[in-house]
This record gives C-alpha cells, sequence and structure tokens, in this order.
C-alpha cells in the first residue's frame, strides 16, 4: 500500500562547498495536497525542489518521493521518476525557439508514442485549461509575463504528473495574473488527483490558497502548520514575514559600522 | 621580491591547472555529445533544422566572401604571374589557393564568427533562462536534445560551405582574370583541370573543412554550456568562441598542411 505521504524528507542537511544551505530539514507532504515552503531569498528553499527533482543529492539524510530515496536511484531511475513530476521555474522557462504549441507538446512529443493527431487533442486540452488556447500559434517572445507562466503551468501537467513543483509561481506578476496563477494551482491539483508543492515568498496570495506551510529560516525550519496556524503565530519572524514589517528579526539595514561615524560626527 | 615571485609561479600553476581542468571537462563533454549522438541522428529532422541555422543561414557571407576573396586572387594573381609571363596560369594559383587552404580556412573563420557566436550565445541563454534546468527535470536530456544535434549540423554544414565558397572563389577569379583582364578563357579552365589533384587537393580540403567544423562546433557548443548564467557571462563566452575557434583553425590549419604536404 502507498504511503501516507508522496515526499518525506528526513534530517537532510545540504550546502553548497562550505556554506550550509539546509540543515537537519524534516517534511512530509501529504499525497493530494498543496503545501508551501516560504522564506525570505537564499534560505533554501529552491534547494529543497532540486533536493526533492534528483537534481542534487543530500548530503546527510533521505529524500523518499514515492517510497523511492533518491539518493539510491541512478540516472535512469530519477529521470523515470521526474516522468512523473511537473516544475513550473519562476519565469516559465519556456523554450523560445518553439511556439505555444509545441512547448506544451514537447514532453508528449518526446515521452510518448502517441499520434499527432491525439497529441493535438492533448495540447488543446491542456491549453484550454489554463485559458490560452487560442495562443497555441504564439512565440514566448509574444506572451506577457503571466501568459508565459500559464504556458509554463500547461507543460507541466502535460503528462498528468503526480507531483507538480512551483518555483516562486507569482514573481513579477500584475494582481490579476497573481489570482489566475493561485486558482490554477489549487484546480490543477485537484483535476489531477496530484500533489503541489509551491515554494514562494508571496504569503497572502499562498496563504489562501494552500493546505500547510514550512517556513524556513536560515536553513531551519522555523514554523509550520495551517494557514490559519501561521496567520496566528507569535514567533516574531514569521509574524514579520507575514504581515511584511519592514523591521524586525530580519532587520532592515545591512550589517555596517555605527551611523555617526560614518557621517563623521564623533 | 622572493614573495613577489612565489605569487607569480602559484599565478601560473593555477592557470595551468584550471587550463587542463577546462580542457579534461570539454573532452568529457565531446565525449557525452558523441555517446548521444545515435539518438540524435535517429531523429534526423532534429539536425536537418540546425543545418538549416547554422549551415543556410551563413551561405550569404559564404558566398560574398568567397566572390571577393576570389576576385581579389584574380588581381594579385595576375599581377605577379604576368611579371613573368605565366598569366596564363591564374586558374591554377586561384583554384589551389582556394581549395587547399583559403577555401577551408576562411569559411572556418567566417563560420565561426557567424554560426558558432550564435550557437554560444543561444545556448548560453538557454542556460540562463533556465531552459536546460527546465529540459532536465523533464526526463529530456539535455545533451542528447540540444547539443548533439548543433554538433552534427555544423560537423555536416561545414564542409558543404567551404565548398561554396572555393566554388565562388574560383567564379570570382574568373571574372577578374577572363571577364576583366582578358586572360585566355580556355587556358584559364583547362589548366585548372589539369593540375587540380582531387585526392591531393580536394580531398585534403574537405579533410581539412571537416575538421575545422568538429573543432569550431565543438568549441561554440562547450562554451555556451560552459557560460555562468549572466548576462556578462553569455557575451564573455561569445567572444572566447570566436578569439579560441580563430587560433585553433589557424593552428590545426598549420599541422594538417604539414601534415598532408609532407611527402611533397
Amino acid at each position: 500500500m502507498a504511503s501516507e505521504n508522496l515526499i518525506e524528507i528526513r534530517k537532510v542537511t545540504f550546502g553548497y562547498g562550505r556554506k550550509p544551505v539546509l540543515k537537519d530539514i524534516e517534511m512530509k507532504i501529504p499525497r493530494g495536497k498543496v503545501v508551501s515552503i516560504m522564506g525570505i531569498s537564499g534560505s533554501g528553499k529552491t534547494t529543497i525542489l532540486r533536493l526533492v527533482g534528483g537534481v542534487l543529492r543530500a548530503q546527510r539524510g533521505e529524500v523518499i518521493v514515492d517510497g523511492k530515496n533518491i539518493d539510491e536511484l541512478d540516472r535512469d531511475g530519477i529521470y523515470r521518476l521526474r516522468r512523473r513530476m511537473g516544475m513550473l521555474f519562476q519565469f516559465g522557462a519556456l523554450f523560445t525557439d518553439l511556439s505555444v504549441f509545441d512547448n506544451v507538446a514537447f514532453q508528449l512529443r518526446e515521452h510518448t508514442d502517441l499520434p499527432e493527431t491525439m497529441i493535438r487533442d492533448l495540447v488543446y486540452m491542456k491549453l484550454h485549461a489554463v485559458g490560452l488556447r487560442g495562443a497555441h500559434r504564439l512565440m514566448p517572445s509574444e506572451l506577457s509575463g503571466g501568459m508565459a507562466r500559464r504556458v509554463a503551468l500547461a507543460r507541466a501537467v502535460a503528462l498528468d504528473p503526480a507531483l507538480i513543483m512551483y518555483d516562486e509561481p507569482f514573481t513579477g506578476l500584475d494582481p490579476i495574473s497573481l489570482g489566475v496563477i493561485g486558482n490554477l494551482i489549487r484546480k490543477l491539483n485537484e483535476a489531477l488527483g496530484a500533489t503541489s508543492i509551491v515554494v514562494t515568498h508571496d504569503v497572502q496570495e499562498t496563504l489562501g490558497l494552500v493546505d500547510y506551510v514550512y517556513y524556513l529560516s536560515e536553513g531551519v525550519i522555523v514554523a509550520e502548520g495551517t494557514p490559519d496556524e501561521m496567520r496566528e503565530n507569535a514567533e516574531p519572524l514569521v509574524r514579520q514575514f507575514v504581515y511584511g514589517e519592514a523591521d524586525g528579526p530580519v532587520a532592515f539595514q545591512y550589517p555596517a559600522v555605527e551611523y555617526g561615524k560614518d557621517l563623521r560626527l564623533h | 621580491m622572493f614573495g613577489r615571485t612565489t605569487i607569480s609561479v602559484r599565478g601560473i600553476g593555477h592557470h595551468t591547472v584550471d587550463a587542463v581542468w577546462r580542457l579534461g571537462y570539454a573532452s568529457r563533454f565531446l565525449g557525452l555529445t558523441l555517446g548521444h549522438s545515435g539518438a540524435c541522428l535517429r531523429r534526423f529532422r532534429l539536425v536537418i533544422r540546425e543545418i538549416y541555422y547554422a549551415g543556410v543561414l551563413s551561405l550569404i557571407i559564404i558566398l560574398v566572401s568567397g566572390l571577393f576573396v576570389g576576385m581579389v586572387l584574380g588581381f594579385q594573381g595576375y599581377h605577379t604571374l604576368q611579371t613573368y609571363g605565366s598569366e596564363s596560369a591564374l586558374g591554377i594559383l586561384v583554384a589551389l589557393s582556394l581549395v587547399r587552404e583559403l577555401g577551408p580556412v576562411i569559411s572556418a573563420l567566417l563560420f565561426a564568427s557567424r554560426a558558432g557566436s550564435a550557437m554560444t550565445a543561444e545556448i548560453g541563454l538557454m542556460k540562463a533562462t533556465e531552459q536546460l534546468s527546465a529540459m532536465e527535470m523533464m526526463a529530456v536530456d539535455p545533451i542528447a536534445r540540444v547539443i548533439a544535434p548543433r554538433f552534427w549540423a555544423g560537423v555536416i554544414s561545414m564542409p558543404l560551405l567551404a565548398a561554396m565558397f572555393s566554388a565562388m572563389g574560383v567564379f570570382g577569379g574568373y571574372l577578374v582574370g577572363v571577364v576583366l583582364i582578358g586572360v585566355d578563357e580556355g587556358s584559364f579552365w583547362s589548366q585548372m583541370q589539369a593540375a587540380v589533384d582531387v585526392r591531393e587537393d580536394v580531398l585534403n580540403g574537405i579533410i581539412k573543412s571537416f575538421v575545422f567544423g568538429i573543432a569550431v562546433t565543438w568549441i561554440a557548443l562547450f562554451e555556451g554550456y560552459d557560460a555562468p548564467p549572466t548576462a556578462e557571462g553569455v557575451s564573455g563566452a561569445t567572444t572566447r568562441t570566436v578569439v579560441t575557434s580563430s587560433l585553433v583553425i589557424l593552428g590545426l590549419d598549420f599541422l594538417l598542411t604539414a601534415f598532408m604536404f609532407r611527402g611533397v
């Protein structure tokens, strides 16, 4: 019987060179849920996605995806697992030499032997789901930021993945596009029966759509809970982040010598 | 004084180790590209698409340059040969210069600056905009899907471009020598036909351009793949492609010429 959790991250430590990024992280992502990993820039959020996708290997601990330990898989095993994952990159990462249609069809052509007529129908269905069926002929350079993100989302779910990962999906979007993407994340997760991880620092939009939140700071989980629990969390670091306060545990000023000394007042 | 010497020696050592490491990395990259070539050649439409971008779109610069180089050879050759009363040998001079040397070398230099730099910039930007990472996450190997088709497109295009450069150059030499100056048309073509040997001259020229094609495309693709994912990184990689390719073409040309004509 399949485990209740699609992903389990057990005591994972990881660093780039001598710089530690994640320290003894413990995380569980239940099947069918939308889970967010929040934190300020450089807190290690994207590194977790890279560990789950098998792009990076944990230096200590285990990353279990669908019952398989990522560190024990060879390249073919990782590629087999990735075919069941979809990932939306921060700015879409659409292939600039391919049209919208060909971007969405890319995985279907690479990984299946489906006839072109069926690929056409599937691509139109995915594009219709994100509201861009009419834009199938356009090139990525002709799309707005929000449209590019929606096309990338259609591409990410082309093979009906079991896990969808979103890396900063709301960055640089206008309020309308932001709402559209937020809705799509929730709806696609339910329609596909998938599990989603949303890495973001867009607090208000995210708390309205996810089931559970992990808050990461300097490579450590400092808080976790449902969106309501996060809103009521008394931890100063979490409060500053959730309510967007300019100063607090994360200082406004970059470390510097005393102000008076720089102004030669003494 | 001793300290400064130590720093200089350390600097040289550091650069040497760095260069050797990079050469090893580039060789591994070439090995992976060749290893993935089977899959890419089975989907030959990917290679054909890249031949269009690397080869067909380079045709204008190759043909125009070939024509001008041939015309200059016509003038220079006639001026020199006239001194010895051998202007009828103009066809030989133009054809041998182009087929043996100028065709492969100049077309490779033009290919490096037109198609090589474009390949580097394209791959570098694909890396900077996470397109290669996206491909990896879709379980598609970027070496097999992006690099190998471009590599074979470059290797196939280069000899064809060199041949067209030489043909255009011969036509340029004919225009100047026969049409403009008035060298006898019969002796221009017949002496050329008698003196140019298919194996010694034409085949060696083809081999040269094939080797240049491998070198230029390898350098261009590696520089793009290895470029830091920033605007500055991509621009630096593009510059390195043109500079390194040009030096490698000239160096290889010397070695190949020495090897091919060692018994002559």
